[in-house]
Parts: C-alpha cells; sequence; structure tokens
C-alpha cells in the first residue's frame, strides 16, 4: 500500500549557539518522512534532540540547514507571511499541562483564543458553541468553562490543552512528552483520549516521550534518537521485538519490568553517561558507550540504511 | 523471627493548615527486616514522602508526626530531641531524594562535602575520611574519584550526582537507607545503572533499604516485600512475588493494569482507573477508594475497611479483598 507522505525533513540541522563560538549539535542531519494518519514516535534519552527536532519540524524554530516539506510545500523556503495558512495544520501539545496554560484566562477563553486568532466563528455564540463541542470531546463539562487552570487537576489540564490543540482542526499534532507529568492512572485516560480524537478530527501525531511503553501503545513507527541523529527507524513492534541498533536494544533492556521474577536477571547495563552535543564524539556519536564499536563506527558516520524491515544507522547492525 | 531494621507502628503524621488537619499518614505500621528491600507505591499526593520525612526526623511546621512509634534497630524515634534525631540521621540511617540537588551544598566541592558528613559522625582524622571518601566513591562506580572528589554539584551530570547523593548516604554505614524517588528523574539507562547500584550496595553490606517511588517497574525490580498506599493508609501489603501475582485491591489491580507490557499484544485501549484522587480534608465517608472503584458495594460508600490478612504476610484493605 502507497502510504501518503505528509511531513518530510531531509538533511535537517538544527545547531544553537554556546558559550565560547562553540554550537549545540541539537539535530545534525536528519532525513524523517511522516505519512498522513499515523502516530511516528521520536523516542530518545533527555537532551537527545526531540524537542528541537519537533519543533523544528513544525517551523516553530527555524532550521540552520536542511528542508522540511508539509504535503510537497517546501515550509523551511517561505515567508512569515506565506507559512501562516500552514501554521494552523501543525499544533503543539506540551509536557506541563501547568505551565502552558495561562492562568490568568478562563478555559473558555483559553480554547476560544486560536479559533478567534484565525476566524473561524462568525459571533460569539458560535465560538462558544464551538468550545463546547471541544471540551465535550475531550471529557471536560461545560458547566467548568468559566474556571481557571488552577481549579483543575494535572489530567484534566492536559485534556484542555489537547482540546485548544485540535480546535483549529490541524493535520499534524505534535505531542512533545504529554504524560510524563502524570500518574499512571491518568496517563492511561490521556493516551486513551489522544487515540480517540486521533479517529474522530484525523490527526496524524508526531508523538515524543522517553518512555518506550507508553510509546508501544501510542505509535504505528518509531524513531530512536541518539544524541542529535536517528539510530533506528521503523514499525513498532519490529523494533520492539528485533531491535537492531545496539541502542536500541539497551534503551529496551534498561527498561524496569514489573515483573519481580526477571528481578535477578542480570541485565546487561549501558555504561558511562552520554556525551555532550556540543562536543560530539566523530564517527557514530554513539560509539563511545556502545561495547561493538570498531574503528570504523569511530572514523565514519554511520547512515541510515534499510536491513530487515527497517531503517538503522550502525555499520554494524545485523553483525552483532 | 527476622531481625528488624525498621519497625513503623500505627504511625499517623499530617498536617495543621488553616482548613484544617490534613492527614498524610494515617495509621501506617511497617516493618523493615535486616538486609531486605522494602517498597512502598502509590500515586503522587498519597502520603509516601511523608512516612519518609516522619522516620528522618525531617518533618517541618506545620507538618508533625500525630502518633504511633518508629523504632530504627530496637530504638524509639518518635519523641526523640532534634539533636538526638541529627545524631542518628546521616549515620545509622540516611536518605537521598530525587532531585540530589536539593542536598547538596552547591558552592562546596562535592568530595569535602562528603569528608565533612563522616567527620561529624566518626572520630576519624581528616586523612583517613579523605581515603574513607575516595573508597566510597570509587564503590558507588564514580570513576577519577580525585578529580570528582573537588568537582562542584552543578559540573556533575544527574546520574554522577545521584551516585555522589548515594556515596554521601553511604559513607557511615547505615543501616537503613531511604530513598525517595532515587530515579525519577534520570534516564531509563542511567536509572538501570543506579538501581543495580543499590541493589549490590545493599547486598554487600547488609544494609536495609526502603525504597519509595511510583513505578511498578522500579518496585518489581527491587522489593523483596511491597505496601501498596492510597491517600495516607496501607491498602495492600504483602511479599513481591505475591502482591504481583495475587493482587488482592482494586487499586492495587488497577495500578498494575494500566502498566503497559512490553511484549504482550498491544490492546486497542489501555485499562484506566477513572476519577481522580480524593481531597485529604474531605475523605469519603466509607473506603477512600470507593468513589473510583466498579465494584464498591453500598457498604463500601458508607463503612471504613481494616487491613485484613488473606494469607500469612498478605494484608488487604477491602471488603471484598480475595477476590479481585
Ligand atoms: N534554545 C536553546 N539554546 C541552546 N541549546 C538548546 C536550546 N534548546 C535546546 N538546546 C540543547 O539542545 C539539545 C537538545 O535539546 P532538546 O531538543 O530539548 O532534547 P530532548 O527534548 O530530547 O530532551 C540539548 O543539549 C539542549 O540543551
Ligand atoms: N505543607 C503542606 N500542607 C498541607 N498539606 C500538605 C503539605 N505538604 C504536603 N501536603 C499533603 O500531604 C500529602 C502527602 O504528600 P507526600 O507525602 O509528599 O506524597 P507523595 O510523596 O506520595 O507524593 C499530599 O496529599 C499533600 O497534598
Ligand atoms: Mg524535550
Ligand atoms: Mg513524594
Amino acid at each position: 500500500m502507497e502510504r501518503e507522505v505528509l511531513l518530510q525533513a531531509t538533511h535537517l540541522v538544527k545547531e544553537f549557539p554556546a558559550k565560547g563560538h562553540k554550537r549545540v549539535h541539537a539535530v545534525s542531519d536528519i532525513d524523517l518522512t511522516v505519512y498522513a494518519g499515523e502516530t511516528l514516535a521520536l523516542v530518545g534519552e533527555s537532551g537527545c534532540g526531540k524537542s528541537t527536532l519537533g519543533r523544528t519540524l513544525i517551523n516553530l524554530i527555524p532550521a540552520t540547514s536542511g528542508t522540511v516539506k508539509f504535503e510537497g510545500v517546501e515550509l523551511t523556503a517561505l515567508s512569515r507571511r506565506a507559512f501562516e495558512p500552514y501554521r494552523r495544520q501543525m499544533q503543539l501539545i506540551f509536557q506541563d499541562p501547568y505551565a502552558s496554560l495561562d492562568p490568568r484566562m478562563t478555559v473558555r477563553d483559553i480554547v476560544a483564543e486560536p479559533l478567534e486568532t484565525h476566524r473561524i466563528c462568525q459571533t460569539r455564540e458560535e465560538t462558544t458553541r464551538r468550545v463546547v463541542e471541544l471540551l465535550e470531546a475531550v471529557g471536560i463539562q461545560k458547566e467548568f468553562m468559566g474556571r481557571y487552570p488552577h481549579q483543575f487537576s494535572g489530567g484534566q489540564r492536559q485534556r484542555i490543552g489537547v482540546a485548544r490543540a485540535v480546535a483549529l482542526r490541524p493535520k499534524l499534532i505534535v505531542c512533545d512528552e504529554p504524560v510524563s507529568a502524570l500518574d499512571v492512572s491518568v496517563q492511561s485516560q490521556i493516551l486513551n483520549l489522544l487515540k480517540d480524537l486521533q479517529g474522530e478530527f484525523n490527526l496524524t501525531y508526531l508523538f515524543i516521550s522517553h518512555d518506550l511503553s507508553v510509546v508501544r501503545f501510542m505509535a504505528d513507527r518509531v524513531a530512536v534518537m541518539f544524541l542529535g541523529r536517528l539510530c533506528e527507524v521503523g514499525d513498532t513492534e519490529l523494533i520492539y521485538k528485533r531491535p537492531l541498533h545496539p541502542y536500541t536494544r539497551f534503551l529496551l533492556d534498561a527498561i524496569p519490568k514489573a515483573d519481580p521474577r526477571l528481578k535477578d536477571e542480570e541485565k546487561q547495563l549501558l555504561q558511562g553517561e552520554i556525551p555532550s552535543p556540543i562536543d560530539p564524539p566523530a564517527g557514530c556519536r554513539f560509539h563511545t558507550r556502545c561495547p561493538y564499536a570498531t574503528n570504523w563506527c569511530r572514523s565514519e558516520v554511520p547512515q541510515l540504511r534499510e536491513l530487515d524491515g527497517r531503517q538503522v544507522a550502525c555499520h554494524m547492525a545485523g553483525e552483532i | 523471627m527476622d531481625e528488624l531494621t525498621l519497625k513503623i507502628e500505627h504511625l499517623c503524621s499530617g498536617f495543621f493548615t488553616e482548613r484544617g488537619y490534613v492527614p498524610a499518614v494515617d495509621d501506617v505500621s511497617l516493618e523493615i527486616p535486616k538486609g531486605k528491600i522494602v517498597g512502598i507505591v502509590g500515586e503522587s499526593g498519597c502520603g509516601k514522602s511523608m512516612i519518609a520525612r516522619s522516620v528522618m526526623g525531617l518533618l517541618k511546621y506545620p507538618g508533625r508526626i500525630t502518633g504511633g512509634s518508629i523504632q530504627l534497630a530496637g530504638k524509639e524515634l518518635v519523641g526523640l530531641k532534634d539533636r538526638q534525631m541529627q545524631a542518628i540521621r546521616g549515620c545509622d540511617m540516611a536518605m537521598i531524594f530525587q532531585e540530589p540537588m536539593t542536598s547538596l551544598n552547591p558552592v562546596q566541592p562535592v568530595g569535602k562535602q562528603m569528608r565533612e558528613a563522616l567527620l561529624l559522625h566518626k572520630s576519624v582524622d581528616k586523612k583517613a575520611a579523605r581515603d574513607e571518601v575516595l573508597r566510597m566513591m570509587e564503590q558507588v562506580g564514580i570513576s577519577e574519584p580525585e578529580k570528582r572528589y573537588v568537582s562542584y554539584p552543578h559540573q556533575l551530570s544527574g546520574g554522577l550526582r545521584q551516585r555522589i547523593m548515594i556515596a554521601m548516604a553511604m559513607i557511615c554505614k547505615p543501616k537503613l537507607l531511604i530513598a525517595d524517588e532515587p530515579t525519577t528523574a534520570l534516564d531509563v539507562t542511567i536509572e538501570a545503572q543506579i538501581l543495580q547500584l543499590i541493589r549490590n550496595l545493599s547486598r554487600q553490606t547488609g544494609m536495609s533499604v526502603l525504597i519509595i517511588s511510583h513505578n511498578l517497574g522500579v518496585i518489581a525490580e527491587m522489593c523483596d516485600s511491597v505496601y501498596v498506599m492510597y491517600a495516607g493508609k496501607i491498602v495492600e501489603q504483602a511479599d513481591a512475588l505475591t502482591l504481583f501475582d495475587q493482587r488482592s485491591h482494586p487499586y492495587t489491580s488497577g495500578l498494575m493494569a494500566s502498566v503497559i507490557d512490553l511484549e504482550a499484544p498491544v490492546a486497542e485501549r489501555l485499562p484506566a482507573i477513572g476519577g481522580v484522587v480524593p481531597n485529604l480534608l474531605h475523605l469519603p465517608a466509607g473506603c477512600a477508594f470507593a468513589p473510583r472503584c466498579s465494584r464498591a458495594s453500598e457498604r463500601c460508600k458508607t463503612e471504613r475497611p481494616e487491613l485484613r490478612e488473606l494469607a500469612p504476610g498478605h494484608l488487604c484493605r477491602c471488603f471484598e479483598g480475595g477476590n479481585a
């Protein structure tokens, strides 16, 4: 089946200035395709560039180099004005439902704001009607419309954030660690909600998370990142069952399993710490932590290549 | 009978606020045998940290212990003066936190901080103290201890800071280590390293550990026995295998159901516990979990269940207990 491409990044680079004329290599030479209607997860440890990649992909922050195409249109080449109509097609849901909602606005106004900015409705009544529908869709009673964010629990606030994000009927939503700040029981409620809305609103998700369990539930495909580069990209089930990149294997292995019978199994642990993105290692960026690293890995950057039904960026993949 | 490192009986502690008394810990009893790792699991606000702070004598106004007993290796801690608690803290028992920065001094090199902790409790000279600190840094897996000795906390990564915290907690060879969400702020590969470290230290030194976590994976990997908390109360307790295999309280079942299995087929929807945690100032008349419990009966809404023993060592606070 031919899948329809929604978003496509080619050689995407994002660097930030750092002290002493150095640069933070947050996102380095990334090629990534997002298909319409899918959930693609970005996983990796903190600081590996997930949020930066997510924001660069939807042109919320400008790329240093490389291109992003949305439905075939090169966003990175558009002027601010020309980009305006695309902005509403791509929304962001944040991790922290506390910080992302304006504490001085009522819930009605928070959800109405994007509708008003983009002049979606003709009258105030119509806007309110839309807000009620949206709140209903995310499970917030309309009686609560006049309340302020602090009067809601974390889970409810995240629901309000979701209502705001879908208000403009975007095609793509970048969910940046949307449940990381929530307790497990509430986490499940929000994940279920996001799945329901995907069907209802025809959404494509770029789902950013450091939690591989959550990703397994949410994502059709997964892209594993390490220090600004992609390690492995492919169908979630395949990658969880047969990871080929050593980093993916270590990540999956490290997750504490809720089964006391596995307690005495000695895990093979990844040693050492994540190197700095200011001076990333030459060659494969993972080589300083990788037990299989060869001289080849230390000198030449491995490119993503097709292997066993997925893409993997490792010289040794398939042989280890 | 095993020798008990920690024995908590009927502990009550809470906050005296303008709006009334907040019963954060309500009638909690808990035992940690020597050399064992015991866990407390529950969602945020259920009172886990409050137990830890009560044991450590770290409650601050308006929080206070209002009843019960805490014995460390047979010695009663409730009612001790601050000075007496200070002598025990960091010596016979020590605590590590989620965020190591809160308990490290930002303007002092970490080695010096550890040396001073040692000098405070043990009569050794400075040279011997320094050697002991370096040895301890090595034991917790810090490479180049001489170099790290003179580092300031902000110069270290999150994982290294947590190792320093553990080294500092271990420096006087405590009988009890309390670890309150020790890996919640860490990445999963670093988390695995730290958990393994705590486990090995307990095995090597016979130290008892109280580990607090909201993560059932962490609990399963670490604990010999487990206490499940909800709204200030223990709702179920058992050895780890029994708890995971024969969970009886609907809340325990709900928590376990929300854990996403990495191997089982992916479900269309996740089982979720509906509703929210009750406000401790306005607890329901009956079981605190009843408003969220799909199996609650009329009795559950009006009467508070006691902890009942389902099998030796397996206790559950539910009228229905035993058939979840
Ligand atoms: N505005 C910025 N200025 C400088 N450095 C930044 C900025 N935003 C992110 N970074 C750096 O870029 C790297 C990637 O960050 P981020 O994308 O937030 O990672 P993640 O979301 O995976 O945790 C980190 O080293 C971070 O410190
Ligand atoms: N200063 C305070 N005044 C009143 N209530 C408090 C105060 N600090 C904490 N609490 C309440 O005590 C309860 C227990 O908190 P805590 O032990 O920190 O929970 P946990 O560690 O399980 O997340 C919470 O419900 C919290 O709201
Ligand atoms: Mg991020
Ligand atoms: Mg706590």
